[in-house]
């Protein structure tokens, strides 16, 4: 059975193992990279912080393709931070691979896994696992509906065309409380409605303008629920930021890195580089939070109580971050901003 | 030029669902179309924008005086052709390699995709319109007229009463137009040029033009 979500706030991070810079200038390699993460989980770990999420990419410049290995080394080294995957690519790989995969994660970590399942903002992985964009829709439609079979955990029947068919399949290692299973979505309507349909919560990965924009989805989300007849669980946010000691130096050390990131996307898809009043207005007003750690919190406490949402995941290392600047940014993050937002948020509610 | 009352869009994805409510807004009549049956998108158009009517592609076609094309552009084939005949089409799609593949597969390589889309519908207005401006800014920016900080949209047509009509459109919902040329211009709009994701004003926007 799918476990119910707690219904209070939570509070996690972010990465997909970009590679960072080193105190003497150069980039880690990726090995260095992926260590790094495993440190900064652990770093979390005791600082309470709520759950770690790694991203699934293909691209040069994140060390993460694999995130449930990075993961599983978290897990033994960890005691209370849920592991999740921040997306888990579905529509190009196997449902009951991936079903496998964090039920092996669940029960190493005691229970700790969270599986959050995407289609994911890049498309490298269909032509790497030779699956044809084509089938964009259809990959995601069939695969989550398989997925959401496997989590019964009782042998499956099922048949569609991407992938063979099943019979009566019983499927390993069963966990011990069921799988923590989300849905990822980007601002398509029709990813809201169908998480609703299965009964999935959500996680908006608000990356960009104003937050505000997304109070209707969180809406949808319920009223969609609601018409399924499944439960309307609490709904969580994903969004990138830079903390450092005080709001100029985390302006000034954040530019250049987010410029540098999203510049290199932008080429790809045709945009021009980002200017600085851009990255200002998104720090003013978009979906970057970035400052010291009573701006980061006063910012966060106003978008999850605007959106009604109750978990926030902070991308802590966009770009070729320092990085001693990102275990400075974890520690602002657990020692400061997750008290303060949880402050606010309460006095918010009085 | 005709008179705009009510905006049809065929695609209820990111742009689609945010020009609808933009349009709303604006007090306009709405029907739009998804890429499947009228009831997958009817809850989404009842929350998200609000008397947006959800409808089929051919319905939105029929039933509108101007149609919003904000479907993947790769998939602009699958579009009602005899119910878009005669109508005013607005071209709001992108080239974006991350969903359509590669631009050979889709379009004649060198033609401005408005043009492959005004060829394929040859008996439609086509305009390319709403384009350039990300669908965030799309619903951040959009401002009553005289507002000094207005941002502008570029607009690329062949007939003169077609850009005077989608002009007034883009007033009315929130941008200052700006007609930049025929469709045969229109690669001035498209990703990679430095007019595509300009969120600018009027003065901004013509000097990005020029720097081309």
């Amino acid at each position: 059975m799918a476990k119910k979500v707690d219904n209070q706030y939570f509070f996690g991070l972010d990465s997909f193992g970009d590679l960072a810079t080193k105190d003497n200038g150069e980039l880690t390699t990726y090995a260095e990279a992926l260590r790094l993460v495993v440190d900064e989980a652990i770093l979390a770990d005791t600082l309470g912080v709520d759950s770690i999420a790694l991203g699934e990419h293909h691209r040069e410049e994140y060390a993460i393709s694999s995130p449930e290995m990075v993961l599983a080394g978290i897990a033994t080294k960890t005691t209370n931070i849920k592991l999740a995957s921040g997306v888990t690519v579905l529509s190009s790989d196997d449902p009951v691979r991936v079903f496998e995969r964090f039920a092996t994660l669940d029960g190493i970590s005691n229970g700790r896994a969270q599986v959050i399942l995407g289609r994911g903002s890049f498309t490298e992985s269909f032509p790497l696992f030779g699956y044809d964009m084509q089938d964009y829709e259809l990959l995601f439609e069939e695969k989550i509906e398989l997925f959401h079979k496997l989590l019964k955990e009782k042998p499956v029947t099922w048949e569609g065309k991407t992938r063979a068919a099943l019979d009566n399949a019983d499927v390993f290692p069963k966990t011990e409380n069921g799988l923590h299973t989300y849905v990822g979505v980007g601002g398509s309507p029709n990813s809201i409605v169908r998480a609703a349909a299965y009964g999935f919560p959500v996680v908006l990965a608000i990356i960009g303008g104003n937050p505000d924009r997304f109070k209707p989805y969180v809406e949808l989300y319920q009223r969609a629920a609601k018409e399924f007849g499944n439960e309307a669980h609490p709904v969580g946010m994903h969004s990138p930021g830079y903390i450092a000691d005080t709001d100029e130096q985390a302006v000034e050390e954040a530019f250049p890195l987010f410029k540098e990131a999203m510049d290199k996307v932008g080429k790809t898809r045709g945009w021009q580089p980002m200017t600085k009043q851009h990255f200002m207005n998104e720090v003013k007003f978009g979906s970057m939070y970035i400052g010291s750690s009573e701006t980061v919190a006063k910012k966060i406490a106003r978008s999850m109580s605007r959106l009604g949402v109750n978990r926030f995941d902070l991308v802590y290392g966009f770009g070729p971050v320092k990085a001693s600047a990102r275990r400075h940014m974890i520690e602002l993050y657990g020692k400061e901003v997750i008290p303060r937002v949880r402050e606010l948020l309460t006095e918010d509610a009085k | 030029m005709s008179d705009v009352k009510t905006i049809g869009i065929v695609g209820a994805g990111k742009l689609g669902i945010t020009l609808a409510r933009v349009a709303r807004h604006y007090g306009f009549n709405v029907n739009i179309a998804g890429s499947g049956n009228a009831s997958k998108i009817a809850l989404t158009a009842e929350v998200l924008a609000p008397g947006a009517v959800a409808m089929s592609s051919e319905d939105v076609a029929k039933h509108s005086d101007v149609v919003i094309l904000a479907l993947p552009l790769g998939k602009f084939r699958m579009l009602p052709k005899e119910a878009l005949a005669g109508k005013l089409v607005v071209d709001a799609m992108n080239y974006w390699w991350e969903v359509d593949g590669s631009r050979d597969d889709i379009l004649p390589s060198e033609q401005p995709s408005s043009a492959a889309v005004q060829e394929f519908l040859p008996i439609s207005h086509v305009v390319k319109a709403f384009n350039h401006i990300g669908y965030h800014d799309l619903f951040d920016e959009h401002k009553l007229r005289g507002d000094p900080e207005r941002k502008a949209m570029a607009i690329a047509g062949d007939r003169d009463d077609d850009l005077k009509t989608i002009s007034k459109l883009v007033d009315q919902l929130g941008f200052d137009p700006l007609v930049i040329g025929g469709l045969l211009d229109s690669n001035r709009l498209e990703p990679g040029m430095n007019t595509f994701g300009a969120n600018t004003t009027i003065e901004g926007l013509r000097e990005l033009l020029d720097q081309q």
